[in-house]
C-alpha cells in the first residue's frame, strides 16, 4: 500500500477526523430524520429489502437497492454521514414495484438503514454495515 | 446423504512411509459424477516445497474449527502419524528434515497424470480450476500468463473463475478469457458502470454427465478492487452477492439442473457462510484463502471441498446423483507427491518449451540460505523478514510493509536461492517499492484496517489475506477486539521506544493498489539485498504479540 504524501495526509487526516467525530454524534441526527419519517412509530423487522454490498469498492459510490412490496415510501439513511439523510422515494398508487435503486457516498464504515412506509401506515426497517476500507494486502 | 472420505485408507498407507503412484491414486470410483478441482496454482509450473501455515487463527464462529487449526491439533482431527507424508503435505511441523524425506510437491505434469488417472475411471469427469492460475512467477509476469494458459489449456479444463488474473489488467484478461476453450464463470463479475451482469464472464454453465444435468456456478474472488489494484480493471465490479448467487441457484433448478456446484474464490469462511444463506448448493469447490482438508465440511446439505494451493494438491469428488439429488458422495484430497507420481510427458515437454525462453535468467544463483525460508501464516513468515529487511536496508527506511498474501513456495536450509526462487515470492504487475514518510497514528491505521479485513468476526467482511507484514516494528494484537482497538504497544525497534503518534517515520513497502506508484521493482531490491548477504540468515521474529487466540 503506498500513498503519496498529499493522499497520505488526506487519509491519515480522515482517519483522525473520524476519531474526533464519533458516530455516536451522528445518532441523534439519525434519531431526528427517523422520528420526522415515522412520527415515532414502532418498526418492525422485515419487509423491507436492502442490498448493499458488505465491503464499499468505492465509498463515493456505493450501489445500494431497496425494496419493499406495498410500500408507499422508503427513507434511506447513512447513519454515519455528517448529514444522515439520504434520499426518500414515494411511490404512488399505480408504481409497478415499490423499489429503487441508487448510489451513495459513506465516509466511512457505517450502517446504512432503509425505513418502509407501509400502505397501512406502518413501518418497516433494514440496517445493513457497509466497510468502507484503505484495502491492499489481498490474498 | 452419505460420504466417505478417501483419506482414512491414505492415512494407513502413511505410515508406510513408502508410498507410490497406485497408492496415491487409489479410489474406488463412486457413483455417477466426478469432479476434479484444482485451484490456487499462482503459476507455479514445476515442483516446489511449499510450508503449510503455523498460524491460522479464526475467529467469531470460526475460532477453533477447520481450517483454523494448524500442526500437532490438525494431526490429531484427522489421524494423521508425526512424521508420515500426510503430516508432511498438510502441516508445518518438522518441515525442513520432511522435505529432505519426501522432496517436492506439486508440477502441472505430475497433475496431468493425476488427472489423466482419474479420467481413466471417469472419462466425463468434470475438471474445475478455481483461479489464481495466471499469476505467481517470473514466467507468467514475462508472458503476462500465456505460459500458465497454454498448460491448463493443455489439461482441457470444463470451467473456471478467476482473482489475480485481473491484475494482468483488464485489456489482457479479457483477450484471454475470449479465446478460453472452456466456461469463463462468475456470477458476481458485474459491469461497474450499470451494475448488471458483465457479458464476458457467464455466472454458470450447464453439464450434461453420467447421465446427470449439472449446473457449475461461478463466485469470483468478491473484494479484488480493494484488495487489488481496481484502477488495473475499472470496467469490473465484484462483491459477494449472494442474493444473485441465490438468484442463479433457483434458476438453474428451473432448468433441471440435478447437481449444482459452485466453483469458488470466496475464501473458506465466506464459504461457509454462503452454503448457510444460499439453499440449494451440493457442492462448493472452494479457493482463495489456500486451505487443504483431507475432508469436506458439510454446512446443512452443501459440502464444501478445499484443495490447497500452489499445486500442491488435487482433489477427487464422485457424488452419487439420482432422482435430482446428491445422495452421497466420496472425496480424496490428493497431495502431489513430485518425486511419486510420474510426470506426464506431453505436459512437462510443453512447461519445458515455455521456460525455455527465460532458462538463463530463471536460473541464476543469487545467494544461499541457511534458514527455512516460507511465507504462508497470519503473521510474519522468514520470506517476509527477508524482504523487509532488504526494504529496510535497500530503501533506506525507518520501517517496512509487505503484503500479506498467501502465494510463494518455501525454501530449505542450504539451497540456493535462484531468481526464479525471488520472483515466486514477489511476482506480480504493481510490484514498485515505494518509499514514503508515514506518522505513526497513520501506521496504526492501516495496521487496524488490515487486521479487521482478517479477524473481523463475520467472513463476509473480511478479504482472506494474511495479516501486512511489518519490519522495523513490533506490536501487540487482541484479535478479539473491535477494529481500532486490536494492535497496541507498537514499538519502533532500532531505539526501543514506542510508536510516537504524532511523530513522522520513513516506510518502504511494496504492492500498492495506488495508481501511479513509483519505485524500483520489489524482486530487483531482493535481489540486490541477497547479493550483498550472499548467504541468507533469518532470525527468529518475536516482535508480534498475539493474544486472544
Amino acid at each position: 500500500m503506498e500513498f503519496s504524501r498529499r493522499e497520505t495526509l488526506a487519509l491519515g487526516m480522515g482517519a483522525a477526523a473520524l476519531a474526533v467525530l464519533p458516530i455516536r454524534a451522528y445518532a441523534s441526527l439519525t434519531d431526528d430524520a427517523i422520528a420526522a419519517f415515522t412520527g415515532g412509530a414502532e418498526m418492525a423487522d422485515g419487509g423491507v429489502t436492502l442490498t448493499a454490498p458488505e465491503i464499499a469498492e468505492n465509498g463515493n459510490t456505493v450501489p445500494i437497492e431497496v425494496s419493499a412490496p406495498g410500500a408507499s415510501a422508503i427513507m434511506v439513511l447513512a447513519t454515519g454521514n455528517p448529514t444522515p439523510a439520504v434520499a426518500t422515494f414515494n411511490f404512488g398508487p399505480l408504481a409497478a414495484s415499490q423499489a429503487a435503486s441508487t448510489r451513495i457516498r459513506l465516509a466511512g464504515t457505517q450502517d446504512v438503514m432503509a425505513i418502509a412506509k407501509m400502505a397501512d401506515g406502518s413501518f418497516a426497517r433494514a440496517t445493513s454495515t457497509v466497510k468502507v476500507t484503505i484495502g491492499g494486502c489481498g490474498g | 446423504m452419505v460420504g466417505a472420505s478417501g483419506f482414512g485408507n491414505w492415512a494407513r498407507l502413511a505410515a508406510q512411509q513408502a508410498l507410490t503412484q497406485d497408492q496415491l491414486l487409489e479410489f474406488d470410483t463412486f457413483g455417477n459424477v466426478s469432479l476434479i478441482h484444482v485451484t490456487d496454482i499462482h503459476a507455479q509450473l514445476k515442483p516446489i516445497f511449499f510450508r503449510e501455515p503455523e498460524i491460522n487463527i479464526g475467529v467469531g464462529e470460526n475460532r477453533g474449527r477447520v481450517p483454523h487449526v494448524t500442526g500437532a491439533d490438525f494431526r490429531k482431527l484427522y489421524g494423521i502419524e508425526d512424521g508420515s507424508p500426510s503430516a508432511y503435505a498438510l502441516t508445518y511441523s518438522d518441515f525442513t528434515s520432511l522435505a529432505q524425506t519426501y522432496g517436492r510437491v506439486g508440477g502441472l505434469d505430475r497433475v496431468s497424470t493425476v488427472i489423466n488417472a482419474i479420467r481413466a475411471a471417469r472419462p466425463d469427469a468434470l475438471l474445475l480450476d478455481g483461479g489464481d492460475t495466471w499469476h505467481g512467477s517470473y514466467t507468467c509476469y514475462q508472458t503476462e500468463g500465456q505460459d500458465m494458459v497454454n498448460v491448463m489449456n493443455a489439461l482441457k479444463p470444463d470451467a473456471m473463475t478467476f482473482h489475480w488474473e485481473f491484475t494482468l489488467g483488464s485489456a489482457r484478461v479479457n483477450e484471454i478469457v475470449e479465446g478460453l476453450p472452456f466456461a469463463a464463470l462468475g456470477q458476481n463479475i458485474f459491469d461497474a458502470e450499470w451494475d448488471e451482469p458483465a457479458e464476458l464472464f457467464k455466472p454458470y454453465k450447464f453439464f450434461e454427465r453420467g447421465g446427470v444435468k449439472i449446473a457449475v456456478i461461478g463466485q469470483a474472488f468478491p473484494y479484488m478492487p480493494i484488495a487489488n489494484p481496481g484502477w488495473m480493471f475499472p470496467e469490473y465490479s465484484f462483491g459477494i452477492r449472494d442474493e444473485n448467487m441465490q438468484a442463479m441457484v433457483d434458476e438453474v433448478r428451473a432448468e433441471g439442473a440435478e447437481l449444482v456446484v459452485c466453483l469458488s474464490h470466496n475464501g473458506f469462511d465466506v464459504d461457509k457462510k454462503m452454503a448457510s444463506r444460499v439453499a440449494g448448493i451440493d457442492v462448493i469447490l472452494s479457493g482463495h484463502t489456500h486451505d487443504a482438508l483431507p475432508e469436506p465440511v458439510l454446512v446443512g446439505d452443501t459440502i464444501i471441498v478445499a484443495s490447497g494451493s500452489n499445486g500442491k494438491f488435487v482433489s477427487r469428488v464422485d457424488l452419487d446423483v439420482r432422482d435430482g439429488r446428491m445422495m452421497g458422495f466420496r472425496h480424496k484430497l490428493i497431495p502431489i507427491f513430485s518425486d511419486v507420481i510420474a510426470p506426464d510427458p506431453q505436459i512437462a515437454a510443453l512447461i519445458d518449451e515455455q521456460r525455455a525462453p527465460f532458462q538463463a535468467e530463471l536460473e541464476e544463483v543469487i545467494g544461499q540460505t541457511d534458514s527455512l525460508l516460507y511465507r504462508r501464516g497470519n503473521f510474519n513468515g522468514t520470506w517476509d523478514d527477508l524482504i523487509c529487511d532488504a526494504l529496510i536496508s535497500e530503501r533506506e527506511a525507518d520501517i517496512a510493509m509487505s503484503p500479506g498474501v498467501r502465494w510463494g513456495p518455501s525454501i530449505l536450509p542450504g539451497q540456493d536461492i535462484t531468481r526464479e526462487d525471488i520472483w515466486n515470492v514477489t511476482s506480480m504487475t504493481y510490484g514498485k517499492a515505494y518509499r514514503t514518510e508515514m506518522t505513526g497514528e497513520f501506521i496504526k491505521v492501516i495496521l487496524e484496517d488490515v487486521g479487521d479485513n482478517l479477524f473481523n468476526p463475520d467472513p463476509y467482511y473480511q478479504q482472506g489475506g494474511d495479516m501486512v507484514r511489518i519490519g522495523g516494528l513490533g506490536y501487540r494484537i487482541d484479535v478479539t477486539k473491535p477494529q481500532g482497538e486490536r494492535i497496541s504497544d507498537m514499538t519502533f525497534l532500532k531505539t526501543g521506544e514506542q510508536i510516537d503518534p504524532a511523530k513522522t517515520y520513513v516506510v518502504a513497502g511494496w504492492a500498492s493498489v495506488n495508481e501511479g506508484t513509483e519505485g524500483p521493482q520489489i524482486w530487483d531490491v531482493v535481489e540486490s539485498h541477497i547479493r550483498k548477504q550472499g548467504t541468507i540468515t533469518v532470525a527468529p521474529n518475536t516482535s508480534v504479540k498475539v493474544v486472544g487466540a
